[in-house]
């Protein structure tokens, strides 16, 4: 009974922080997006600094009608939202704050990590397919197209600190962490972080959804609920990709003084802050630039440091 | 909940919480909302003009030879994975190092050959 007591309060902090973590960092992006351009951002809703804005959002989007448009696939069309959220929230099941502290430890942590995030894009491209609409058909279409080139470099850069742990537990691979990982590993995580923003289809990779030129590509006809189940999957993204770079990157809750949730914590905003720091500064790549990076930059980056991780092991033992 | 597999029930119930919090958002969504469709609002997005033809129009997808790239290259990073938590075991070390820069070439190799083939680039 305890047992199952202790998961069930597990997994209430991990639905907890799945649903407010995103908001978090979206009134972030809201506010430090709109200071980088010498704005103000939201001021009005709840009064301080526009801190309920978001939740205002979510008023708001509940309340609007779901338009599915007549010659859209309506199934797939309805339930590729839930396709897009869910596997970030199941991602989070094994994500670690501090020692021990994960819902569930599983040996081969990294490797799901790995294949549940890729199910997330699935759900842009579903989305794209069944809407029907010329411009979220091309979204899909580039969409499926960047999954392709940047799931081989995240792989790759995550096996690198497989093979430097000699684990694929998280739990395992934050514990084995040393400080001289950041140089050793600094190439993986570059590859890692970058091949990370482009599966989420953040700026400057967010060719697929292009407001300006093809209209959000797969979420053109979405409007209301469904849209915000969207969005949300985004910031919830970034969430996740932040947290795993904390974790296989920068040591996890390793640090001094503060406790080791804290820690993990202020690594994955400082790291969520650079998403939206990135999102500012850069242009939007163009498509054929993006599968060029991808293919003649990340991957060979990603087998240096494959090689280096292992020559620096293998000597080092 | 022990054992292999009951961690993985864990994830199951994860999942199952996940698609209930889909499903209440939808639930309560319905409740709130209006729906008073029109013709007019169900039609296809497209620039505010009636759309022309169907949406799955005919195109030429670029990139195609991505996906078997792809699909050849994430096979072989799947081997790598266990492999990897072995490699620096005692009794392994320079045997298993030589072994993954045979692999790494092969790999290396296939990206230089694609990249000859001008599959690269906007075909």
């Amino acid at each position: 009974m305890a047992e199952v007591l202790d998961i069930a309060v597990r997994l209430v902090v991990v639905v907890a922080a799945f649903l407010l973590l995103p908001l978090i960092v979206g009134q972030m992006e809201h506010k430090a997006m709109a200071h980088m351009q010498a704005r103000l951002g939201p001021m009005y809703a709840g009064g301080f600094h526009g801190w309920a804005q978001l939740l205002a959002d979510g008023v708001k989007f509940v309340q609007k009608e779901d338009v599915i448009p007549a010659a859209a696939d309506r199934w797939i069309f309805a339930i590729a939202p839930a396709v897009a959220l869910v596997p970030y929230l199941v991602v989070m099941v094994v994500i670690p704050v501090g020692p021990g502290l994960a819902a569930v430890d599983l040996d081969a942590g990294l490797f799901f990590v790995l294949a549940v995030m890729g199910v997330g894009v699935l759900g842009a491209i579903m989305a794209g397919w069944a809407s029907a609409n010329k411009y979220s058909v091309l979204g899909g279409i580039r969409a499926a197209a960047q999954l392709m080139s940047y799931e081989l470099p995240l792989v790759l850069a995550a096996a690198s600190v497989a093979m430097a742990a000699g684990t694929l537990s998280l739990q395992g691979i934050a514990e084995q962490w040393r400080w001289w990982w950041l140089p050793w590993q600094a190439i993986g995580a570059f590859v890692f972080f970058v091949a990370g923003l482009a599966e989420l289809r953040r700026p400057p990779f967010d060719m697929p959804i292009a407001e300006s030129e093809i209209i959000m590509g797969p979420m053109t006809e979405y409007a209301g609920f469904r849209f915000a189940l969207f969005m949300l999957a985004e910031y919830a993204g970034i969430v996740v990709l932040s947290a795993l770079t904390t974790v296989l990157f920068l040591g996890g809750w390793q640090g001094p003084l503060l406790p080791g949730p804290v820690w993990t914590l202020l690594k994955v905003f400082a790291l969520a802050f650079v998403v939206i720091w990135v999102r500012v500064s850069y242009p939007r790549m163009r498509e054929d630039q993006l599968q060029k990076f991808a293919w003649t930059v990340l991957v060979p980056l990603a087998l240096l440091q494959l090689a280096l991780t292992g020559v620096v092991r293998v000597l080092t033992a | 909940m022990s054992g292999y597999f009951g961690s993985y029930a864990v994830v199951v119930v994860l999942f199952l919480v996940g698609v209930a919090i889909f499903a209440g958002g939808l639930f309560v969504n319905r409740m709130l909302r209006p729906s008073r469709p029109t013709p007019e609002k169900l039609t296809t997005y497209e620039c505010g003009v009636d759309p022309v033809g169907e949406g799955w129009a005919q195109s030429q997808i670029r990139y195609y030879v991505f996906t078997y790239l792809y699909v050849v290259f994430a096979v072989d990073a799947v081997f790598l994975f266990p492999w990897a938590t072995v490699f620096a075991a005692p009794g392994y070390g320079m045997t298993t190092l030589v072994e993954m820069f045979v692999f790494l070439a092969f790999i290396a190799l296939g990206i230089l050959y694609a990249w000859r083939k001008r599959v690269l680039g906007w075909t």
